[in-house]
C-alpha cells in the first residue's frame, strides 16, 4: 500500500478513536464536583491556547508577530463594542490581516 | 440542532475556502481520490494539513501519521469536557463525539462545564459538507482562490476563538486565570515541541480547578 493510503487509513482510525475516547469512557455518569471544576476550566484554557498559537506562532512553531496580530487586534476592537457580533468580529479580523499584508 | 446549523454556516464558508486550498495542495502529493477520502473520513483540518506537509516533504507515512495524531490529540481533553453532557449509550456518545470540531465544540459551550450536544452536531453539519465539497473542488478545479492568507483567512479562526473565549472569561476569575496560564504554556512550548503539543499541554492549566473555590468568591 502506498504511503498516502497508509496515512489516510491510519489517521481515519486514530481520529475516530480519539474523538470517541472521552464520550465513551466518561460520558453518562455523574462526576464528582472536583472533576467538574477542572473540566469547566478546559474550555477557557483550550480556547486561549488556540488563539495564542493561531496568532503568534509560525508553521515551525517559532513565535512570530505578523498580520494575524493585526487581525486579532481588530477582532478585539469589535468585541469591545459588541460581544454578539460574531460575523463582524471574524470579518474585521480577516480584513485587517488582508489589508496589513497588502500594505506591507 | 437547527440553531446549530445556522450558527455553523459562516464558519463553514471559511472552511470551504480552506478546504479548496487543501485540495489544491494535496492533489500533486496524494493524487485525486485520497485527499477527498481523507477529508470525508478524517475531517480534521489542522491534522490533514500537517500530514500533507510531512508527505510533501518526503517524510514518510509514519511521520505523517504521528503529526496528524498529535494535532488531533486535543480532541481527547475536548471530549472529556463534552462527555458529562452526553446522553445515551456508548455507541451514541461515540457517534456524537465524531462530530467534534474546534468551532462547533466551542460554540456549544454553555458554561459550568456543560455543553449542548445537539447544537454541536448541527453546527458541524454545514462544516462537513463544505470541507469535503471544498476539497473535491480544489482537487479537480485547481487554484480558484489563490492564497488564503491574501484574504486574511488565517486570522479568521483565532478571532473566532477569541470571541468565544471572551464569553468564557466572563464566568469568573478562575476562567481568566486558566486562560492566561493556557496562553503561557502554549507559547513557551511552541518553539520547542511538535505542532499540536502546545495546545494539549495548555489543558494542564485547568488543574487550578482542583483548588476548592473560596466560599464567598466566584468559581
Amino acid at each position: 500500500m502506498s504511503d498516502t493510503w497508509t496515512v489516510v487509513l491510519a489517521l481515519t482510525a486514530a481520529t475516530a478513536a480519539i474523538r470517541a475516547s472521552g464520550p465513551v469512557l466518561i460520558g453518562g455518569r455523574d462526576l464528582p464536583p472536583i472533576v467538574i471544576r477542572v473540566i469547566a476550566l478546559l474550555a477557557p484554557a483550550l480556547l486561549a491556547a488556540l488563539v495564542a498559537v493561531g496568532t503568534f506562532t509560525a508553521a515551525d512553531g517559532d513565535l512570530e508577530l505578523d498580520a494575524r496580530a493585526a487581525g486579532l487586534g481588530a477582532a478585539a476592537g469589535v468585541l469591545l463594542w459588541s460581544r454578539n457580533a460574531m460575523l463582524a468580529v471574524v470579518a474585521a479580523a480577516a480584513l485587517a490581516a488582508a489589508l496589513t499584508r497588502a500594505l506591507s | 440542532m437547527r440553531d446549530g446549523i445556522k450558527a455553523g454556516v459562516p464558519i463553514a464558508a471559511a472552511s470551504f475556502v480552506l478546504a479548496i486550498s487543501f485540495g489544491v495542495l494535496a492533489q500533486p502529493v496524494m493524487g485525486t481520490v485520497a485527499p477527498i477520502v481523507m477529508s470525508a473520513l478524517v475531517f480534521a483540518g489542522s491534522a490533514q494539513f500537517a500530514a500533507l506537509a510531512v508527505l510533501a516533504a518526503g517524510g514518510g507515512a509514519g511521520a505523517a501519521i504521528v503529526a496528524g495524531i498529535l494535532l488531533n490529540a486535543r480532541y481527547v481533553p475536548m471530549g472529556v469536557a463534552l462527555a458529562p453532557s452526553l446522553a445515551g449509550g456508548r455507541l451514541r456518545r461515540a457517534a456524537v463525539g465524531q462530530t467534534m470540531i474546534d468551532a462547533s465544540w466551542a460554540m456549544s459551550i454553555r458554561g459550568e462545564g456543560r455543553f449542548d450536544p445537539d447544537f454541536m452536531v448541527g453546527a458541524t453539519f454545514p462544516n462537513y459538507v463544505c470541507w469535503v465539497g471544498g476539497t473535491a473542488l480544489g482537487v479537480f478545479a485547481g487554484d480558484l482562490i489563490g492564497d488564503p492568507e491574501t484574504l486574511g483567512l488565517d486570522a479568521l479562526f483565532p478571532a473566532f476563538f477569541l470571541a468565544l473565549l471572551v464569553t468564557e472569561l466572563g464566568r469568573g476569575r478562575r476562567a481568566i486565570a486558566a486562560a492566561a496560564l493556557g496562553v503561557v504554556i502554549a507559547l513557551v512550548l511552541a518553539p520547542h515541541t511538535a505542532a499540536g503539543v502546545p495546545v494539549i499541554a495548555a489543558c494542564l492549566a485547568a488543574v487550578i480547578g482542583l483548588r476548592r473555590p473560596r466560599p464567598e468568591g466566584e468559581g
